[in-house]
């Protein structure tokens, strides 16, 4: 029970906020300790899966592309094609993006969008305006927090359709590790499910969302005539 | 043959780049912080398997040391203006995206055409090395196309990374310290109890398990890619595979998207919840995990269908 405490230390490092890999090497150490290892095994053993886990951070190789592809107006473009989604409502509008961000991440384009890529200067004060044309509270946090989460689900349910994504090359390793050797392809496959699921999913609550601010709306006109 | 080395190779090649391009950023009071974290990575991509096991953990230290005492700043090389980049936009319209596409394209056709030239290619890792040659075509093109000088793309990529920052090694550190847990036995502790919770003899119970396990590990632990190797080796191959013979396969894949279903639910995941809301300047800082919360539940009910459905095809 006791190597457990690696765990604690996760939890505790992230309430002290100090720097996460600090508290990682940390959880490993206390992990290691309580299982009766001496400290340099679990230096060697961390050492040995670092180097053996260095195919998650080959991704970085597509920086200079991308980096010099916005130097060229690459995001720029992507906000045109975003805007190109002119929904009349926030559902609709927050519908289109959703299918935006998982076709894109899907093609490994993870970075073209985000919170501050296009979530901050496009795609919240989009719906944020739309939302008040059908009635909705323009101080309310509820439409620009609807906007950061559809960013998310789209991404996260979107990029494990790619082949040379980290988790997609993490459960490789993993699988390599039982014996088991897979094509990231067949992983990727197994994703579209899922991601079907959520774009059904968080579709529907978005397509629902216009249902109810145009209840809300009806309801204030009632009470103030 | 064309494997895992080459991949590595170019690796190397680009984190030396980055670390060259940092060290000579005079702008940067902190150049000498992101000179040493990109210039370990590019000794671990070229040098890691001579390294020896305790040689590695050292250079793990020495990451741990930058990102810690907080000796990494922003690079300040000068890129195009936002007006700039507007007019390039225009300009280029949406053959901009075409570059960009190489990469996903020549990733798939590696993946599917490089098995079949053994004699060249290393078949265990076609993906990652149509990967890189995917990247290589990319920067061709981009030269070819854009005519930068020739370090240009490269200091572009230096500006990215030093903004994703030291949180570039969080995932292979959070896939290492998988490796301790296991070494360590956390799986098979936290399987144990998992296993004493699964119902004898119920399938369902299994699969329920081992799909909330891995959306709660993956809350307390604020990213999914630590949870999985703990929650795979505790119940994901030892029930489901094991006991139940499910395919491993699917079992991992959509065990994955379990925890990510649980990495929207959490402040642990601080990049992805807290920080968004910070952006938009929102009241309540947890305004986004609540907007998240009645997708990431109905959608981990849908994985936890999924695995019951099709694993044990």
């Amino acid at each position: 029970m006791w190597v457990l405490l690696g765990i604690a230390v996760i939890v505790a490092g992230f309430a002290l906020r100090l720097n996460t890999l600090l508290v990682v090497a940390l959880s490993a150490l206390v992990t290691g300790l309580a299982a009766g290892l001496n400290p340099v095994d679990v230096l060697a053993a961390f050492g040995k899966a670092f180097n053996d886990a260095r195919y998650v951070s080959v991704v970085y190789l597509v920086l200079p592309v991308i980096g010099i592809l916005e130097r060229h107006g690459l995001q720029q473009r992507a906000r045109t094609a975003v805007s190109a989604l002119k929904g009349a409502t926030v559902g609709r509008l927050l519908i289109g993006y959703l299918l935006f961000r998982q076709a894109t991440a899907a093609l490994g384009l993870t970075s073209i969008a985000g919170p501050a890529q296009t979530v901050r200067p496009l795609v919240a004060p989009m719906a944020q305006a739309a939302a008040e044309r059908q009635g909705a509270d323009p101080d309310s946090d509820r439409v620009p927090a609807l906007a950061a989460a559809t960013d998310n689900i789209g991404l996260f349910f979107g990029e494990d359709i790619f082949i040379a994504i980290g988790s997609i090359l993490l459960m490789k390793g993993v699988l390599e590790g039982f014996g088991i050797e897979v094509e990231p392809l067949h992983l990727a496959i197994w994703a579209i499910p899922t991601a079907i699921c959520a774009t059904l999913i968080h579709g529907s609550r978005l397509w629902r969302f216009d249902r109810k601010l145009k209840r809300e709306s009806a309801a204030a006109t009632e009470v103030q005539p | 043959m064309i494997g895992l080395n080459f991949v590595y190779a170019v690796g190397g090649a680009a984190f030396l780049a980055f670390a060259l391009l940092s060290a000579s950023d005079r702008g940067n009071p902190k150049r000498w912080g992101n000179a040493a974290f990109y210039g370990l990575l590019a000794t671990s991509f070229w040098a890691g398997d001579l390294l020896g096991d305790i040689g590695n953990g050292v250079l793990v230290l020495g990451l741990v040391a930058v990102a810690g005492f907080k000796l990494m700043g922003r690079g300040t090389r000068a890129t195009t203006t936002d007006t700039e980049r507007e007019a390039e936009a225009k300009a280029r319209g949406n053959r901009v995206f075409l570059p960009a596409l190489i990469i996903p394209v020549v990733a798939l056709v590696g993946t599917l055409a490089f098995k079949y030239i053994p004699a060249v290619f290393d078949s265990k890792q076609v993906t990652l090395v149509g990967l890189t040659l995917g990247v290589l075509l990319a920067l061709a093109a981009c030269y070819a196309w854009f005519r930068p000088r020739p370090l240009t793309p490269l200091a572009e990529g230096v500006r990215l990374m030093d903004s994703v920052g030291w949180a570039a090694v969080l995932p292979q550190m959070l896939a290492s310290l998988g490796a301790v847990f296991a070494l360590a036995g956390v799986g098979e502790v936290v399987g144990g109890i998992a296993q004493g919770i699964i119902p004898d003899g119920s399938r369902l119970g299994a699969v329920a398990v081992y799909a909330l396990g891995m959306a709660g590990f993956t809350m307390v632990m604020g990213n999914a890619f630590a949870a999985f190797p703990v929650m795979f080796a505790g119940v994901g191959m030892p029930v489901l595979v094991g006991i139940w013979s499910g395919d491993p396969i699917k079992v991992a894949a959509i065990g994955m998207l379990a925890g990510f279903c649980g990495t929207l639910m959490t402040p642990m995941a601080a990049n992805f919840n807290l920080v968004p809301a910070a952006l938009l300047e929102l009241k309540d800082q947890n305004a986004v995990i609540k907007a998240q919360i009645p997708t990431a539940v109905p959608l981990l009910l849908a994985n936890i269908a999924l695995l019951y459905l099709v694993s044990f095809l």
